[in-house]
């Protein structure tokens, strides 16, 4: 049966007549080309490449972005609804519309110069080209304003080196957004393939998000021309800036995985057959499944308004933290819940559930952790940061 | 040339259907609509026609300012115009056929295309009717099509098989699933239809020749039988299959 989505409390009649059409849009690409292939490329650790060309086509890459650069030109709510859709298929495949849009294009757009946004940005919306983004390092996660990542001016070029992890896309990145400190001050430059002494290893062994490409950036003695740095850059706050959109994408997406756990679990609850009834009669699986609707319910709310703020500019980064903080950890436990009903079941590839839980596993912990995120809240409610 | 793609608002496929009280029409309350998906070709075919051809493309409807969703999702797939033929009385389909073919007679399309039924009421009328009332060709249910200079030329679905039929334009022709690939509304698309303008018309009032008077839910199903839980059992149900359900 075609997935309907969860829609508790008509949030759709919040919704335009667009934003509608992109989420069903969305909903059945994922329908007909990632739900087909997703677990045997889960199962394979590998990121299905041949979406890629698709996925550009229907113009999902930067999508907020200017009509000028072949972009949708979308408002932030489509964006969301697009990525809650893609999540719902697989939060790696979410990943690599994150990255390649919220901390690539985004800002290439926002700091680059109009020579770096000509060149990159038709190339990047096209899929043509794809990015990566390297702030995170072994030693500095959750504390990136420590980052051990030094670029020195060497005259008529920047010399690079240094090492970044974690990075989405990495071994298959044309272009890094790489982060690094220019006379101790955080600066973005422009790192392209192929650059001399940059590699970009991936790393395995991974039993989450296993439909992403992971990788390390190793940056020895790189020469970076003087025009890939950006420009308009503002220490430490501009890549932060950067992690704000891709949380807000997050904080989105997770409705997705969220919504389709439920799903699963709802239909398996009233088919599955136990004591004579469907385990969807006995009280403790409808207390269950009621208490999904109705976080779920609760994620879409909160997107939805968090998505109206973004539009009318009036959004602050702590209501992204409590928003990326509470989805994740609400689908996270949603999938655990499901998996619960499911039983052994659960932990079949048969059922979109497990593989959820894993890659929401990673979900909880990048873009800032649960606990950053619950720190920036509480700093911004008592007037007291806990982190320093 | 212009290209026309004639389309339908219709219930969702999974929609649960109930019959108003009535009892000649459907309760619409809490029922989903979309565009027909025989329509899809219809409008994949126009778009790809285009593009080959050169020209302009149009979706039309009749119907309530619900089908406006419908054209916005033509508009988003690529079409250049869509005009409404506003009207959400209810007609036959030989009254929804005069007023498309007295729209379509403005219009002068080149091709005519429709999905091949509309998937609410299946009544496979629309494109064979509007095409006689314009005094043009119609080729049903084609699954390939070309177009060589004056000439075209389609494969229809039989009983079977295939057969080629040859034809000029302008023609109506009604689309079967394989005739191509519908696209996907792009995003860009999405976004660009919000600023396209939905055409409005008044279309002619012509009384149905034909009126729904009762409509029916096919019987519920039965629950199955077990005749038997091993081979002893395979006389007594290839009896029942025989005799009984007539399927063998």
């Amino acid at each position: 049966m075609k997935f309907k989505g969860l829609d508790y409390y008509d949030v759709a009649g919040l919704l335009s007549e667009e934003e509608i059409l992109v989420r069903d849009t969305v909903r059945e690409f994922v329908e007909d080309n990632i739900l087909p292939i997703i677990e045997k490329h889960y199962s394979a650790g590998t990121f299905p490449m041949d979406l890629i060309p698709k996925m550009a086509d229907l113009g999902m890459f930067g999508s907020t972005l200017p009509a000028k650069y072949g972009c949708a030109e979308m408002n932030n709510v489509a964006y969301g609804l697009m990525m809650q859709e893609l999540e719902r298929g697989d939060s790696g495949i979410r990943s690599f519309a994150s990255v390649q849009s919220a901390l690539v294009m985004y800002p290439i757009f926002t700091f680059g110069s109009e020579q770096q946004k000509d060149f990159w940005l038709p190339k990047l919306a096209k899929g043509e080209k794809i990015g990566c983004f390297g702030l995170t390092e072994p030693d500095y996660g959750s504390n990136p304003g420590g980052m051990i990542t030094r670029a020195e001016d060497k005259g008529d070029h920047y010399l690079l080196n240094g090492a970044k992890m974690w990075i989405t896309n990495g071994t298959i990145a044309d272009v890094a957004v790489v982060w690094a400190k220019l006379n101790g001050v955080v600066h973005g430059f422009l790192v392209e393939k192929g650059t001399k002494g940059f590699t970009a290893p991936e790393m395995k062994g991974k039993h989450s998000l296993r439909a992403s490409v992971t990788s390390e950036l190793i940056f020895q003695d790189c020469k970076i021309p003087k025009e890939n740095i950006f420009p308009k850059t503002d220490g430490l706050k501009s890549p932060l800036m950067c992690l704000n959109q891709a949380r807000y994408g997050i904080a989105w997406g997770a409705i997705g995985s969220a919504m389709t756990c439920y799903d699963t679990a709802l239909n398996y609850a009233k088919s599955r057959i136990q004591f004579g009834k469907p385990i969807a009669s006995f009280q403790i699986t409808q207390e269950k499944l009621v208490h999904m609707v109705t976080e779920i319910t609760k994620a879409q709310l909160l997107c939805l308004q968090l998505g109206r703020l973004k539009d009318q500019k009036k959004l602050r980064f702590q209501q992204v933290s409590l928003a990326k903080r509470n989805n994740v950890n609400m689908a996270l436990e949603i999938a655990r819940v499901a998996r619960e009903i499911l039983g052994a079941n659960g932990i079949l590839d048969e059922y979109p559930v497990m593989r959820h839980m894993a890659n929401l596993e990673s979900v909880k912990t990048y873009e800032g952790t649960h606990e950053m995120h619950t720190l920036i809240v509480g700093e911004d409610i008592t007037g007291i940061p806990a982190y320093v | 040339m212009k290209f026309v793609a004639c389309i339908n608002h219709v219930p969702d496929t999974e929609a649960k259907i109930k019959i108003g009280s009535g009892g000649n029409a459907i309760d619409r309350t809490g029922v989903n609509y979309i565009l027909n998906p025989y329509d899809e070709f219809a409008i994949e075919a126009a778009l790809q026609l285009k593009e080959k051809k050169g020209g302009e493309t149009f979706a039309v409807t009749l119907g309530g300012d619900s089908h406006k969703e419908t054209l916005r999702k033509a508009l988003a797939m690529g079409i250049d115009k869509v005009i409404l033929l506003k009207d959400d009385s209810v007609r036959d389909s030989f009254s929804v056929a005069k007023a498309l073919a007295d729209e379509l007679k403005k219009l002068t399309p080149d091709f005519i295309f429709f999905g091949k039924q509309s998937i609410d009421y299946n009544g496979e009328q629309l494109p064979g009717l509007v095409a006689e009332m314009l005094g043009i060709p119609s080729v049903s249910t084609v699954v390939k099509m070309s177009v060589e200079e004056t000439k075209v030329i389609c494969e229809r679905e039989i009983e079977g098989g295939h057969e080629v039929v040859e034809t000029s334009y302008p023609v109506v022709i009604s689309a079967q699933k394989g005739l191509n690939e519908p696209r996907y509304p792009s995003l860009k698309g999405i976004m660009a239809s919000k600023s396209k303008p939905i055409e409005e018309r008044q279309p002619i009032a012509v009384p149905s020749a034909a009126e729904v008077v009762g409509m029916q839910k096919p019987p519920s199903k039965q629950s199955g039988k077990i005749v038997g839980t091993d081979a002893t059992a395979v006389p007594e149900l290839v009896r029942l299959l025989h005799e009984e359900a007539k399927v063998i």
